[in-house]
């Protein structure tokens, strides 16, 4: 207690600097994954292909990925980028699958009376498919963000400050506290992600908290079932 | 693009094949590192999964024990568990063990979970005992899940096993820990590839099983009807 007393600055930096790699790595993985499962519904032979072939990206272990990627993009082997560019690639990995189950959730009457309104493809995708499939989006979006958090730590191996270094350099210093103190950090921190999405989600999705049901269960757990955290 | 023919002579190089720091040996001791934890953790995971995937009991308890072993950084919890129980080959692989629980006791209780009800019920009203139901008619149904859970701890294990190299664990990690500290990029990058293959290789493996599952299902054989 008394060395987070004494450290409380530095906890604080790397947190903040945690929270900020996985906000953004995770944002980038939605953002890449929306349009990709989008499409792998559909057109589910091509698309199949683009599920099948970013979930073989997620059984790479992260470490092998934190040192491979400075190599191939030539990018300093201590920069911040290519940690970033790895958990976007393992977020996206997990999310495309999600995105393509999310949007195959929305029934396909609901999107023959839209196009019977008049809605444009756009108008379809934004006001109604987006709305419908959000749930199961929001669901599979928590997962990644909690793993993402915990697989940021792994980064520190290679020299990349985060919570993570909080472990090694406990090791180094045979000191437990330190890593008690890191596992906590990034719990707390993977908690207060999840509490933020699930706020998000009901400002922007008020109708689906009022029927959770909606999320097939099945759904969730196949993602829980997935989620791995080195 | 030197850093790839540096790999590609590194991975080619005969001197780094043989002997006990040759690919050969780690990637053998790797494979014995999953092999040992994954049995032990599927001991004592699968029974208590499938005990709560049958009877419905503590199955929130379980929940949430999975959901939070998942926000838990397994990199953190290694070294803690390593720390704790002193650093050497034992306290790794129990670690190592502890992370592989978590995925497996998912994978069976929810594979019992997606078991239709109407099927169970119709069990039992036949006369099958409950050992009888679990044996021949739930487990054959979650197969694809519970091989799933499987896949998940192989790779998880795989993975952090690799890490484990930190606290001293040997196997492919090696490679990646050991080239650091010397600044040998090739031989981390050589060391990289060998990981990702072996994790291709076994997923491959495992998600052919889970095909094998599905299809041996009573389900999918063509029914009298």
């Amino acid at each position: 207690m008394s060395w987070f007393l004494d450290n409380v600055d530095y906890v604080r930096e790397l947190f903040v600097r945690h929270a900020w790699i996985s906000v953004v790595s995770t944002l980038i993985g939605f953002a890449l994954a929306l349009p990709v499962g989008w499409y792998a519904n559909r057109h589910p032979r091509l698309g199949g292909v683009s599920v099948t072939g970013f979930g073989v990206l997620y059984t790479i272990p992260s470490i092998a990925l934190f040192i491979l990627l400075p190599g191939i993009l030539g990018t300093g082997f201590l920069s911040v980028t290519n940690v970033i560019i790895a958990l976007s690639v393992y977020a996206a990995a997990v999310m495309v699958r999600t995105a393509s189950d999310a949007f195959g959730s929305v029934s396909p009457a609901v999107l023959d009376a839209a196009t019977a309104a008049g809605f444009s493809t756009s108008q379809r995708v934004f006001r109604v498919e987006l709305p419908l499939a959000g749930p199961v989006l929001l669901a599979g979006l928590r997962v990644v963000s909690v793993s993402t958090v915990s697989m940021l730590s792994v980064a520190s191996l290679i020299g990349v400050s985060n919570l993570g270094s909080l472990f090694t350099d406990g090791f180094r210093r045979d000191f437990l506290t330190e890593i008690v103190i890191g596992i906590i950090g990034i719990v707390v921190l993977a908690v207060v992600l999840d509490l933020l999405l699930n706020l998000a989600g009901r400002l922007l999705m008020p109708w689906a908290s009022a029927q959770r049901t909606a999320v097939r269960p099945g759904a969730a757990s196949k993602i829980a079932v997935k989620a791995r955290g080195a | 693009m030197s850093v790839v023919s540096d790999t590609i002579d590194w991975l080619t190089d005969p001197i780094n094949r043989t002997g006990p720091d040759g690919f050969v040996h780690r990637l053998v001791e790797h494979l014995g590192y999953t092999a040992e934890t994954i049995a032990i953790a599927a001991v004592i995971a699968i029974p208590i999964g499938l005990w709560i995937g049958h009877t419905g009991r503590f199955r929130s308890a379980a929940v949430a024990i999975t959901g939070a072993f998942r926000a838990l950084p397994t990199l953190g919890l290694l070294i803690m568990i390593v720390l704790f129980l002193g650093i050497g080959l034992t306290p790794t692989l129990i670690a190592l063990t502890v992370l592989a629980v978590p995925p497996l006791l998912a994978g069976a209780y929810s594979g019992l979970e997606s078991v239709d009800r109407q099927t169970i019920d119709a069990a039992r009203a036949m006369g099958m005992t409950e050992l009888q139901i679990l044996r021949k008619v739930e487990i054959p149904l979650a197969l694809p899940i519970i091989v799933g859970g499987f896949r998940s701890a192989v790779l998880q294990v795989v993975a952090t096993a690799t890490v484990a190299a930190y606290v001293g664990l040997g196997g492919l990690g090696r490679y990646l820990i050991d080239g650091q500290a010397i600044s040998d990029y090739a031989q981390m990058a050589g060391g990289s590839v060998l990981v990702i293959a072996l994790a291709l290789v076994l997923d491959a493996l495992f998600a052919s099983l889970q095909v094998a599952a599905t299809r041996r299902r009573p389900a999918a054989q063509p029914s009298a009807a």
